[in-house]
């Protein structure tokens, strides 16, 4: 069996960045396993503008961004194999993939990146009511038929869910001739970014409903006729009596994105709330040098920081090839408090080599907020936060000497000024 | 005049197609229609795809016989028909002491309708499914009852009798039925066909056709069942098909694995309109809490689809295998629900046998094979086997569902066999390619444009499912 | 006093301008720009793909190089709608120059060997 030092699964922005920060930290044998035809992942797609301010101090589309690590992966030489879909993986790092060139390969990792990304929630995932019609499709599928093939879904649309593909397709849908008649949001805010609720919604006068859903899918002749659309109560649940009737061919669904870790469930790799992997301070997974990073670990805002964490992620798989991460320190476990719907990392091991950047979203909505990280009595941090909201992925940076003698649990939570 | 078929079946569902198959045996010309666009495209695949042992319907009836002959078939007919089977078998359980006496009546049933069975303690039961619910009082074990691939079983079955001579055209609704110089005049849609004997298998439509012909005493009061299926990476949760005490209204929610390793948990049963598959949170609810009661720990949140299938209950309560009243050539094979699947292979055979032979010169086809070629299911076969494919077939290599891992190769040969699919849905019946935790959402572009250039017509031609399901709406900048 | 989302980065900050055009709430300089750029003269960069006459089912994608009359957005997507373009494509290429007479090109955005 080949063995290669890093294999990392996916080229995305992840897997680009991981691949390039691990080349740069001394890993040369490496290989880059993608299951499309290009490298880039799902950036391909996202063909709008808005990518990489922080990383590139520029605006750029996502064909745009992806490029500037392709640009990379070549300069560095790193090797990449496309069309090369990832269909098993043991957990002493046996990785077999499967292309038309090569068959059935296994190889021999000895670390491991996984940036498999995410997919959509679909219809069958939030138990769509009514009838199974065509019509209803999600928004990246959408957004994959029109960018890249120049296939139209629809002419008139209703969009259920209001995160930022959504709000893109949106868009771009009513750009291209299409009527976005509006966005339904079950919950009472925005799943999306403000500037998209801007730029994707209000410049066309597309309404967004609030506290609304799809309470019925109404097909003829096979395809989607109408929707309705229901009210809901504060605890999410149908108020009767006040549907609005759409009349429109498609339904688009913007209702979430899952980690897509199918690899790691194979190896019964263990799982957070976020459903991706339990990882510690180096992206590194309870799997000893299986590490993940990016969308297939928990669902971000901001590519850019979907690459920054992806270094952490290559750089923390360069150390454990030169055996500089002991696996067997003190794990301490860190834990979402009041007001958080996760954190992460979910533990880290005792004395860090790096610092560590504790990321978290908050459940709803909140302003003028102490954010406390203590361990025990002790106070690790507390830093004020003005806004904070669930579509957005706060970070926290700590200083690896603030962890020194820490040996409790970590809880992260919010309190009221 | 057009040509006069010797027999003209009407519905392709998993009735209809095992009577087809059942028919090519015999030098006959035989023509089989669906109103839909593809084989088993109604009840035959939105069901539990349970393949029943047969202790639960009343002794005596035709659903009791039928089942426990067809049950037998099926170890012999999956070899032949290349369909994914596990004869895992079931278990009825009772939760409240006083359901034990009624578990005994079903043993004692079982007894009569001649299907092997074993009373099981509380331990037993734990024993062979640990996360059942710990109030579990005692269980009907049925060894012989197994889970299939429905969707597989029919287009295989459809497949073969193809292969063996049959005539299948889709999309052919029956409008009207006459007689007329001793010949049937089947008026559909889009044509007209002529055939000395008509089989009537249209499942939830058998009545209105039957009546085409003859006032009838009977009626399909369809009734609808709503299912979860969830995903396949739950091994172990049960082991074992898991049944309440059957009802009035029905076998009840039941929970399963599936011959492809999924859950399904269901069925609900209500009254619905025909070709009603819509499914409703009131209705989800009342499953899932049924289920729960039976299995504590179903992993609700790896619900990948929610789905709804119809049966053709019938006010007689018992299978309709006969011939019309007025005429022999006219042959009813309705109110086939539960065990419909089961019983398809033995209801065939008696229909053509019993009820085709006195009509009609039944003369062996000299070139029938029951068998199908083999398919390549490249997840099941061993290492050295898909490399061998892939190095026939590169196409074998390129893996097109991401979740299930279905290659281009599969889904190419699925469009090279003599019933291939002109849908998404239809492609992702036969591969699983689509059927994973994405739902297609990766792939069905990618299927989509494939099954655009294999029929050389437009993406916008391409339907998810039936006739008039298009998913593109038009292509933009076209190249002028 | 006009209330606005900044669209300049994914941080969205609420502007708040008032008669005198001074703005508040923007936590950075490009946000006081746009503020004013919005009320005075709106304009959007226009993100869409042009057919790959060469690859069948292929488009590429395409921008306005600079930001476009917010008003004339839909004229310019007409404009972008006529072309085609033949693979391979390089990013930055220019398929459009001076679309409109906006002083804005329609450039490549992405590599099609």
């Amino acid at each position: 069996m080949k063995t290669v030092d890093l294999v990392v699964i996916g080229s995305g922005a992840a897997g680009m960045a991981a691949a390039v920060e691990a080349k740069k930290n001394g890993v040369d044998d490496i290989l880059i396993l993608e299951k499309e035809e290009r490298l880039g992942g799902i950036l391909n797609q996202c063909i709008h503008n808005g990518f990489g301010l922080t990383e590139f101090k520029e605006e750029l589309t996502g064909p745009e961004y992806l490029q500037r690590f392709v640009d990379q992966v070549k300069e560095l030489k790193i090797p990449y194999k496309l069309n090369s879909q990832v269909i098993d993986l043991s957990k002493d790092k046996v990785v077999t993939y499967s292309n038309k060139e090569d068959g059935l390969v296994k190889i021999q990792a000895k670390a491991i990146v996984m940036a498999t990304g995410c997919y959509e929630r679909n219809a069958g995932a939030i138990m769509l009511p009514g009838d199974r019609c065509s019509g209803v499709i999600t928004a990246g599928t959408a957004q994959r038929y029109l960018n890249i093939n120049g296939l139209m879904v629809g002419k008139r649309i209703v969009i259920l869910g209001s995160g930022d593909i959504g709000l893109i397709m949106a868009r771009r849908l009513t750009l291209e001739g299409a009527k976005v008649l509006c966005v339904s949001e079950l919950m009472p805010y925005s799943a999306g970014l403000n500037r998209n609720i801007q730029q994707c919604l209000i410049d066309f006068n597309i309404p967004l409903y609030l506290s609304r859903t799809v309470s019925k899918v109404v097909g003829k002749n096979g395809r989607l006729e109408k929707v309705i659309l229901s009210a809901v109560d504060d605890k999410l649940q149908i108020i009767p009596g006040t549907e609005m009737e759409f009349e429109c061919d498609t339904l688009i669904l913007s209702v979430g994105l899952i980690p897509y870790i199918s690899l790691l469930n194979y190896i019964d790799c263990p799982t957070s709330s976020t459903r991706g992997a339990v990882v510690n301070q180096y992206m590194e997974t309870m799997v000893d040098g299986i590490f993940t990073a990016g969308n297939c670990l928990h669902v971000h805002d901001v590519v850019d920081f979907v690459s920054d964490e992806a270094r952490l992620a290559g750089r923390s798989a360069a150390l454990y090839l030169q055996n500089k991460i002991n696996n067997s320190e003190n794990k301490i476990n860190i834990k979402p408090g009041n007001g958080l719907s996760y954190v992460l990392p979910q533990f880290i091991l005792e004395n860090s080599l790096e610092d560590i950047v504790i990321k978290f979203r908050v459940r709803r909505p909140v302003q003028d907020q102490i954010v406390w990280i203590k361990s025990g009595e002790t106070v690790i941090m507390k830093q004020i936060k003005p806004v904070m909201i669930p579509s957005e992925m706060v970070m926290i940076k700590i200083a690896k000497d603030k962890l020194v003698g820490i040996k409790e649990d970590i809880v992260v939570s919010l309190e009221d000024r | 005049m057009k040509q006069i078929h010797d027999v003209l079946i009407i519905g392709a569902g998993v009735t209809g197609t095992m009577i087809a198959r059942e028919l090519s045996k015999y030098v006959l010309d035989v023509v089989i229609l669906d109103k839909n666009n593809d084989a088993g495209d109604a009840t035959s695949s939105a069901n539990s795809a349970i393949i029943h042992s047969g202790y639960d319907p009343e002794p005596g009836t035709l659903k009791a016989k039928f089942n426990v002959l067809g049950n037998a078939k099926y170890p012999k007919l999956v070899e032949e028909l290349d369909v994914p089977f596990i004869q895992c078998g079931s278990l009825t359980i009772a939760i409240e002491d006083e359901q034990l006496p009624v578990l005994k009546e079903l043993a004692e049933r079982s007894k009569i309708n001649g299907v092997p069975v074993q009373l099981l303690n509380k331990e037993e039961v734990l024993k062979m499914e640990p996360n059942i619910n710990p109030e579990v009082k005692g269980a009907l074990f049925a060894p012989t009852a197994g889970i299939i691939d429905p969707f597989n079983l029919v287009v295989h079955a459809m497949e073969n009798a193809i292969d063996n001579g049959v005539t299948f055209l889709r999309s052919q609704e029956v409008l009207d039925i006459k007689k007329e110089n001793d010949v049937y005049k089947v008026k559909t849609n889009k044509d007209e066909f002529y055939a000395k004997i008509v089989i009537n298998a249209a499942g939830v439509f058998s009545d209105k056709i039957a009546q085409m012909v003859e006032p009838i005493d009977w009626a399909i009061t369809p009734r609808k069942g709503e299912y979860f299926l969830l995903d396949h990476y739950a091994d172990g949760l049960v082991n074992h098909t898991i049944f309440p005490l059957p009802s009035k209204k029905g076998k009840g929610v039941l929970v399963s694995q599936t011959s492809s390793g999924n859950y399904i948990v269901g069925p609900s049963s209500e009254l619905a309109s025909p070709d009603d598959v819509s499914t409703d949170g009131e209705t989800l609810g009342n499953i899932r809490r049924a289920a729960t009661l039976m299995v504590p720990s179903i992993p609700f949140n790896q619900t990948i689809r929610v789905f709804a299938g119809e049966r053709a209950t019938c006010t007689r309560h018992d299978f309709i295998i006969e011939y019309a009243k007025s005429d022999k050539n006219f042959i009813n094979v309705a109110g086939i629900e539960s065990p419909g699947l089961a019983s398809s292979p033995a209801i065939a055979e008696y229909v053509v046998e019993t009820l085709v032979r006195p009509l009609i010169t039944l003369k062996s086809n000299p070139k029938f094979n029951p068998c199908i070629k083999k398919y390549h299911r490249m997840h099941y076969l061993s290492e050295e086997e898909q490399q061998k494919a892939i190095a026939e077939d590169s196409d074998f290599g390129e893996i097109i569902c991401n979740c299930e891992h279905i290659s281009l190769g599969e889904i190419k040969e699925a469009l090279s066999r003599s019933c291939p699919p002109v849908s998404i849905k239809g492609v992702k019946r036969r591969t699983r390619s689509g059927y994973g935790k994405c739902q297609g959402g990766f792939c069905q572009p990618k299927v989509l444009l494939l099954l655009a250039k294999h029929y050389g017509v437009s993406p916008t031609e391409i339907p998810l499912a039936e006739d008039g399901s298009y998913i593109i709406d038009h292509e933009i900048k076209e190249a002028k | 006093m006009k209330e606005l989302t900044c669209i300049v980065c994914p941080r969205g900050c609420r502007l708040k301008v008032d008669d005198n055009m001074e703005v508040t709430g923007n936590t950075c300089p490009r946000g006081k720009i746009y503020a004013i750029n919005e009320l005075t003269h709106p304009t959007r960069t226009i993100t869409s793909s042009v057919r790959v006459s060469n690859r069948p089912y292929t488009l590429v994608s395409v921008k306005t190089d600079k930001p476009v009359p917010k008003d004339k957005m839909f004229e310019v997507m007409k404009e972008i709608d006529k072309i085609s373009v033949e693979a391979p494509t390089r990013i930055g290429q220019i398929v459009l120059a001076n679309v409109l007479g906006t002083d804005s090109n329609v450039v490549i955005t992405k590599d099609i060997d």
